[in-house]
């Protein structure tokens, strides 16, 4: 049977966790399909065409999809559902916010946020804030699942040629509107995807002093981050959250800096592979799951980490 | 306007966790037990806008055994109405609580529904969702602000890129971020007067709906647990082992 993933975008590029859950979709078939609903997007087919593991991109293009609401989205997806085994969107706001709709239209369980594929019936995700992991198995007669971009690699996107289909708009009812979003301008990487990360908690103090933060992450051209705690003192914006309840995160470098490491922080990062905790508290937990724990004042280390990384790269220029 | 709350019992977010040593689920005998914390962020802001005077009226519902009756009495402590307990023995999935929730709501007729956006026990962030496509009533996910005017719902939504803001209308189903407000500590003699206020009790089984699991839960493991590191004595160590033995600078 074939797959349908459903792809999240800005109406002129794929965002990466499409690409991984693309990567998910190949362990479940090799017949993948890519299913882009907005608006002007032909630019988008045409550069999707290229994914090699995607057989067809379904597009649904329409002035009315530009700003992703659900409510007129997920109506078009179950239209297509009975073509497909599996359907699968990423774990991100984006998919969660769409594909339960889907799961109510269809009458199926959803499973949230699959980090594991063991086969066409058997799933992995965790629960408990990533405490524990759960196998599940389901015979539903569609598999409706959000994935984890973390735990998929990111597919090739060239060396295909899809072929593509256009889909006609199916139109709902809606009563709600898009008025604006608010979306912070940056340079760094996408905090989802990058190679290195560079968190701060409360113990930055106040949002003057992430600019220490974002010194330090623009020498290691690193993403910025950031404990609930930071968010909710008003440090740092909401989408720079790493967490049980905000991003997950699983880059090579995850530098912690003032975080404590309260278990629902830890859910977030834990899955990085190397993880250096710098904080003045000893006892801090986030010290018991890193790499390097460094115990020392902040606003004293990182000016100083900065300097040593200078003197690196002259070494090495 | 009429608002109804749904609140899950969960584990406390304090308690660490263990994992039931036959593999079948996690430990929830003699461990503390809790308003599933964005569930408390709904009750705050539906007693927020009673106290406003744009709610006349504000309930809780939850789904579970007679121990739910405690969670339901903290919202009533928190300033709810009343409270109804959906009795239920199994664990139901989010399809299963959203349709329990709809057979509720087609009786109670409320304007509004608010629920947390995700259970901290089981995280699928489903059940709002579910519901308002079932309602086939607006959907305004991860609210971290709530404006109601004439009828018109603005709200702002927490998204992975930042902000988004939509205005939509009543009857609508919003579920709460943490950040929507700051929800107070019931006082000893609101805790008292809880103990009064009516709670329904009906029994899951009278509402004629399938709430047999579609999932199956084969194993639940402990994760890989991480290997302690060292520390560094400064940070001139701290960069030289970055560089050179964990390779990642």
């Amino acid at each position: 049977m074939s797959v349908l993933v459903i792809a999240e975008h800005d109406n002129k590029n794929l965002k990466s966790s499409t690409l991984n859950t693309i990567s998910a979709a190949e362990k479940l078939s090799e017949d993948i399909h890519l299913l882009i609903l907005g608006n002007k997007i032909e630019d988008l087919a045409k550069s999707s065409k290229s994914i090699q593991l995607v057989k067809k991109v379904i597009i649904c293009d329409h002035e009315k999809l530009e700003n992703q609401i659900p409510e007129l989205s997920s109506p078009i997806i179950s239209n297509l559902a009975e073509n497909y085994s599996h359907i699968l969107a990423p774990s991100s706001t984006f998919g969660k916010n769409l594909l339960p709709r889907v799961s109510a239209q269809l009458d199926v369980t959803q499973i949230s946020d699959i980090i594991g594929i063991e086969s066409q019936d058997t799933f992995i995700r965790p629960i408990y804030a990533g405490n524990a992991i759960s196998y599940v198995q389901t015979d539903q007669k569609i598999n409706l699942m959000t994935v984890r971009p973390t735990s998929f690699e990111k597919c090739e996107e060239a060396g295909g040629d899809a072929a593509v289909e256009n889909i006609p708009f199916i139109d709902s009812e809606v009563k709600t509107t898009f008025v604006s979003r608010e979306v912070s301008k940056s340079d760094r990487p996408e905090l989802g995807n990058a190679r290195v990360v560079v968190s701060g908690g409360r113990g930055l103090e106040n949002s003057d002093n992430f600019k220490l933060l974002y010194d330090l992450a623009d020498k290691l051209n690193a993403a910025v981050g950031a404990s609930r705690a930071a968010v909710d003192s008003g440090y740092i914006g909401n989408e720079y959250q790493v967490g049980q309840t905000g991003k997950m995160v699983a880059p090579e470098l995850y530098i912690a800096v003032g975080i404590s490491g309260a278990i629902q922080h830890l859910a977030g990062m834990k899955e990085s592979k190397v993880i250096v905790a710098i904080n003045k508290d000893l006892e801090a937990p986030i010290f018991n799951i890193a790499d390097y724990g460094l115990s020392s004042d902040l606003f004293q280390a990182i000016p100083e980490i900065i300097k040593e990384l200078d003197l690196l790269n002259q070494i090495e220029s | 306007m009429k608002v109804l709350v749904a609140v899950k019992r969960v584990v406390d977010y304090k308690v660490q966790i263990r994992v039931k040593s036959d593999n079948s689920g996690v430990e929830t005998q003699n461990v503390k037990m809790s308003v599933n914390p964005p569930d408390e962020n709904a009750i705050e802001e539906a007693v927020k806008l009673k106290e406003q005077g744009l709610a006349n009226e504000i309930i809780s519902v939850s789904i579970g055994d007679d121990k739910s009756q405690d969670v339901l009495r903290t919202s009533m402590a928190m300033g709810i109405d009343r409270s109804i307990l959906v009795k239920s023995q199994n664990t139901l999935e989010p399809l299963a609580v959203a349709k329990t929730l709809k057979i509720i709501i087609d009786k109670e007729k409320p304007d509004l529904v608010l629920m947390g956006k995700q259970a901290i026990d089981d995280d699928s962030n489903q059940t709002g969702q579910i519901l308002s496509a079932l309602l086939n009533w607006p959907q305004g996910c991860f609210i971290s602000n709530l404006k109601i005017e004439n009828n018109k719902v603005f709200i702002s939504r927490e998204i992975d890129e930042g902000i988004e803001n939509l205005e939509t209308s009543l009857p609508a189903v919003l579920t709460c971020d943490l950040r929507l407000n700051t929800p107070r500590f019931a006082s000893l003699p609101n805790i008292m007067k809880a103990k009064k206020k009516p709670l329904e009790t009906i029994d899951i089984d009278t509402l004629g709906i399938d709430t047999s699991s579609k999932i199956k839960t084969l194993k639940v493991i402990e994760p890989p647990k991480r290997k302690a590191g060292i520390m560094v004595n400064d940070v001139k160590e701290l960069v030289q082992k970055l560089k050179y033995e964990a390779k990642v600078i």
